[in-house]
């Protein structure tokens, strides 16, 4: 067992070996070749295919569903709607029951599953069913039902609300400060591969090939709310297609398709459609942030205050813990943070990629760019001004702070003393040009997790864990990390994950997936080193090397240890007080450049840069690919991603990829991130940090004041575009001077 | 999406029989728009005559020194054909600055220009859309709008035609060719093809029905500059916001004739003839653009989210015609 509270000392990857090393994915060949088996490609389970009818109304209930043609046509097996739906457990963090009721909370709520030989056929007959509704008056606008927020719960035990010295004071007082509201609208994660499952149930055990990034917290909602014991489900999701948050809870589309298997007895596979997912499944939630920075004349802090609004479904308790990174990031002695949620009647709000950072960074990044501004002072010098020593608000040490770092080294990369720091003063051809710094930060979570490790008499070494790989490289750097602590080349080395029959491990989210399945697989193959020297009969002192253990003068092959049948080891992590002990982050800093088009507005990233640490880097590769991933996810936030709210209706107006505009290949012309050289031994066995969140934070906020630097429009209303700069323009023009502008209506 | 018979003639006259014997039938081509709509039962036909086999997907030269441009052409291949890239770069501008380029590879001249509006309602079938739905009312007025449009719209629909490539064909006078099914053959100039929303945005075009669109022709190049200059939200696969193709024949900042069509603003590709007579002969300037700016957007309407794309069509043509004049 590997405990965090301690330091992990000395360890064997210390020495220069694979781990670091920018290798290929031992997965890619499969996914290239199509031999990756996604959760919708087991097809020899011969399912029957089943379609979500969703609801047309956004609060209200059901008055009568009428079935009966969806039910006579050709190759329907099934139509299930809470009046034959089987009885759930409740809602909550162990359940998500589907057809519950008549009642109805948000647009497009599933409210039948039709179920038929063919994806067609159950599509067509999804078509025919007819529900007749009793409509409510619904809340959909956050901005006007504020006065209705209210404090909610605790987030995995971090407070709503924190405050310390004197803000109101503090700020009254100070020569020079910002006072700035900023919005940014609903997102979707909008991964590559839908919301999939394939239920088969043998016997009272239910089998889930599904698409899901944590899978042990998977089959304890499963369990809850088809009320089976939770060693009855077993959840296989060997390769996913993405998931950035969206896939970290059960959604309808599994307890759908294991309602109908067992109800008919026979696979059903549930795909939900790109239009689907933006309703039945969770989206990121809009926010209103106020912020407000005081400093002295010499850009000493003096106060920080950041309130943030989110919302969600009635009951859904979740909300978007926005000025969480405030609380870490900079010095300041009169400090608070709120957050608030406000109940509307709109689908579910949940975790996308950085939930908090992601959004929080955009108006606090921001918000200290304009306070650079109104100080005359350098953004980057600001923020190293104000660089704390320990944790701001409890105290604690920093387990490893690089920021400062990160802002030099990214400042010289990038090239920032060219800047011009007057705005609208660049031109290149039609073009005015901008650039913009943000920085970055992003909490570095482990959790309890197991893995075991085989070595067979053919000296190939087998990792398991229910660990999930969701594009980031999970298989990859896990063997590398076996291949270096056995002392085996990467092609004797493989991994299985995906699996609840593999020990467990809590997945892939938050970006605690490496430090807690890395270190269960470290202490795995610590495990197994240990069983090697005992068959050996050599001293713990002893060097692995090239498939080796050498002592005491004899060199003995390692498979020559293991015996006719193997032998194999179980390890387990557990963070231990570490995260009590250390405030624990990965830093960065971000570097953007933009053009805009002087006649329509159009807003173009030229080129942008990251600088990160985040302890050891496990892969160059996959790590610069996680970081280049978030930042483009950040440049979609900031100038194009907006889920729009039909405030008259409920729902979202845009629901497919053609009119949500994530960044295409084109918005993201030339794009580097430099990962800094750091060891963290408080974090996890392999003195790691988390990066999978890390790139998206504060990307946005690096493009937003790059348009500021461009335009001297000042935009606090996510997403920056076209319209908003012309609105921007023609308000200075008036005014003769640069100036904020707000979205009309 | 309804289950649907189908049939792929080989010539003409059998599309032509195919596409009356039964009711509600339609041609498919690409498929890029027609199958999306199938799926959310927006377009709901029974049966689908698919004419990707028939003869119309040559580009020829015309003899009066125009071209030829079959229907079944697909956007790929016109907007790379040696000729277009000559002699009519709006249009290939206009073509590559269109939906993504395996889309291009599927989709057809034909099927391009009978592409159905992206409102965002027309494709959401719990909303009232007149033209989705006659009589149900518009989603779009009052509700959220940005994208469309602001010219030639009625209290019934404020949809856009989202064709880049239907622009660029309008500014250089494009005519159709068709058959119908009794035979007979007609030509239509491309501004009398599509049709304002008026009463009834159902009907979007003026073809008969079974009329079949078998080629584009173009008239011989035209004189001057050519420029397609499209306005998107990103770099790449988006619809306009506001597009301009323009066609100037300038000299000595002097404008001799300048013809310039318009996308994003309205149910067809927006052309106003007064503009364009304002601008011959006249002194190209700010002035001078700026009154063609308005002359455009004359007895235009805004509906609050896509009032920006007034001051955005004035910009937007000042300095396409800036360029075009500094480029003659």
């Amino acid at each position: 067992m590997i405990n965090m509270t301690n330091p992990v000392g000395p360890t064997p990857l210390d020495k220069p070996g694979l781990v670091g090393q920018p290798l290929d994915r031992i997965d890619g060949p499969l996914k290239v070749s199509g031999r990756a088996t996604y959760a919708a490609e087991y097809h020899d389970e011969h399912p029957l295919y089943g379609f979500v009818v969703q609801a047309a109304i956004s609060k209200g209930r059901l008055d009568e569903i009428d079935t009966t043609a969806a039910e006579k046509a050709p190759g329907v097996r099934l139509v299930l709607t809470y009046k034959n739906a089987l009885k759930q457990g409740p809602r909550g963090t162990s359940g998500n029951p589907q057809l519950e009721g008549p009642s109805i909370d948000h647009h497009g709520q599933p409210i039948a599953l039709v179920v038929a030989d063919t994806f067609e056929q159950a599509r067509a007959a999804a078509y025919l069913v007819k529900p007749r509704y009793a409509a409510e008056k619904g809340e959909y606008d956050m901005g006007s039902s504020l006065a209705k927020s209210f404090v909610p719960k605790s987030n995995n035990g971090v407070p709503a609300d924190t405050a310390s010295g004197d803000l109101t004071a503090a700020f009254t007082n100070a020569p020079v400060k910002v006072d700035v509201t900023y919005t940014t609208p609903p997102q979707t994660h909008a991964m590559m591969e839908p919301h999939a499952t394939i239920a088969v149930w043998n016997g009272d055990s239910l089998t889930l090939y599904t698409a899901n990034q944590m899978l042990m917290r998977g089959t304890d909602m499963v369990a809850g709310t088809l009320q089976i014991p939770k060693d009855k489900v077993r959840m296989v999701s060997s390769y996913i297609g993405g998931g950035f948050g969206g896939k970290l809870q059960v959604e309808a589309d599994a307890i759908l398709a294991a309602m109908a298997a067992k109800v008919l007895q026979k696979p059903v596979k549930v795909v939900l459609t790109r239009q689907q997912i933006f309703e039945i499944t969770k989206h990121r939630t809009d926010t209103i942030q106020r912020v407000k920075l005081a400093a002295g004349r010499d850009g000493t802090l003096t106060a920080i205050g950041h309130e943030s609004w989110s919302n969600n479904t009635p009951g859904d308790t979740f909300y978007e813990s926005a000025a969480q990174a405030t609380r870490s990031f900079y010095a300041a002695p009169n400090r608070m943070t709120a957050h608030r949620l406000v109940t509307l009647d709109l689908p579910h709000s949940s975790s996308m990629r950085a939930p908090g950072e992601a959004v929080g960074l955009l108006a606090l990044e921001c918000a200290m760019d304009e306070l650079a501004a109104a100080l005359n002072m350098d953004p980057i010098e600001l923020r190293i001004k104000n660089e704390p020593q320990e944790d701001p608000e409890k105290g604690r040490p920093f387990s490893t702070r690089s920021f400062v770092p990160c802002l030099r080294k990214g400042a010289e990369l990038f090239g920032w003393s060219k800047r011009n720091a007057t705005p609208g003063q660049v031109k290149d051809g039609a073009w005015l040009v901008g650039m913009g710094m943000s920085g970055a930060i992003r909490g570095n979570p482990m959790l309890t997790a197991k893995a075991s490790v085989t070595l067979d008499k053919n000296g190939i070494a087998t990792v398991r864990s229910s660990m999930t790989d969701i594009g980031t490289g999970s298989y990859t750097i896990l063997a590398q990390i076996a291949a270096d602590m056995l002392s085996l080349p990467m092609a004797r080395v493989r991994v299985a994950l995906g699996d609840t029959a593999f020990p467990a491990a809590p997945g892939s989210g938050g970006s605690f997936g490496a430090n807690s399945a890395g270190s269960a697989v470290y202490d795995a193959c610590n495990v197994l080193r240990g069983k090697l020297l005992q068959a050996a009969n050599l001293p713990p002192d002893s060097t692995f090397n090239n498939g080796n253990v050498t002592g005491l003068g004899r060199t003995v092959s390692l498979t020559d240890l293991v015996g006719p049948n193997g032998l194999e080891a179980d390890g387990a992590a557990d963070p231990g007080d570490s995260r009590k002990a250390f405030n624990q982050q990965s830093y960065g800093a971000h570097f953007a450049e933009v053009g805009v088009d002087r006649d329509t507005g159009e807003i173009r990233l030229r080129r942008m840069l990251g600088v990160f640490t985040a302890g050891r880097i496990l892969n160059a590769k996959t790590a610069r690919s996680q970081a280049i991933g978030g930042m483009t996810f950040g440049v979609g936030a900031a100038l194009t991603e907006d889920l729009v709210i039909d405030k008259r209706f409920g729902g979202f107006v845009n629901h497919d990829l053609a009119e949500y505009h994530v960044a295409v290949h084109a918005d993201i012309p030339a794009i580097d991130a430099v990962f800094l050289p750091e060891l963290d031994d408080h974090s996890s066995a392999m003195k790691s940090k988390g990066i999978g969140e890390l790139g998206i934070c504060g990307a946005g906020a690096a493009v937003a004041n790059a348009v500021y630097n461009a335009t001297g429009v000042r935009i606090r209303d996510y997403p920056l575009t076209l319209d908003k700069v012309l609105n921007g323009w023609a308000a200075a023009n008036k005014t003769g001077d640069a100036v904020s502008q707000r979205k009309a209506g | 999406m309804k289950a649907f018979t189908y049939e792929r003639p080989t010539t003409l006259a059998d599309a032509a029989k195919a596409i009356m014997a039964k009711p509600n039938a339609k041609f498919i081509a690409g498929g890029t728009n027609l199958l999306d709509l199938m799926k959310l039962e927006v377009e709901t036909p029974t049966h689908l005559v698919d004419v990707n086999r028939l003869p119309l997907d040559k580009v020829e030269d015309t003899s009066d020194g125009g071209l030829k441009i079959g229907a079944l052409v697909r956007n790929s291949d016109l907007a790379a054909d040696p000729r277009v890239r000559k002699n009519y770069g709006v249009l290939s501008r206009a073509l590559l600055a269109g939906a993504s380029g395996q889309l291009r590879n599927k989709a057809t001249t034909a099927g391009n220009l009978l592409q159905r509006t992206r409102c965002y309602y027309f494709y959401d079938t719990t909303k009232p859309c007149n033209k989705r739905e006659p009589g149900s009312g518009c989603s779009a007025i009052g509700g959220f709008n940005r994208i469309l449009a602001i010219m030639g719209t009625s209290d019934e629909c404020i949809a856009t035609h989202p064709s880049d490539m239907a622009v660029a064909m309008r500014v250089l006078d494009a005519t159709l060719e068709t058959v119908s099914p009794d035979g007979s053959d007609r030509k239509i100039p491309i501004a009398d093809l599509h049709r304002l929303p008026g009463k009834t945005p159902n009907i979007e075009t003026n073809l008969k029905p079974g009329e079949m669109i078998t080629a584009v022709t173009l008239p011989p190049p035209p004189k001057g500059v050519q420029i397609y200059r499209k306005v998107r939200d990103r770099a790449s696969y988006a619809f306009a916001l506001v597009s301009v193709a323009a066609v100037v024949d300038a000299e000595g900042g002097m404008i001799k004739q300048a013809r310039m069509a318009f996308g994003g603003l309205a149910h067809k590709p927006w052309r106003v003839e007064k503009a364009e007579q304002v601008l011959a002969g006249a002194k190209a300037n700010a002035e001078a653009f700026a009154q063609a700016g308005e002359d455009v957007l004359a007895g235009g309407q805004g509906y609050g989210h896509n009032d920006f794309k007034f001051p955005l069509v004035r910009r937007t043509l000042a300095s396409v015609l800036t360029t075009a004049a500094h480029s003659a």
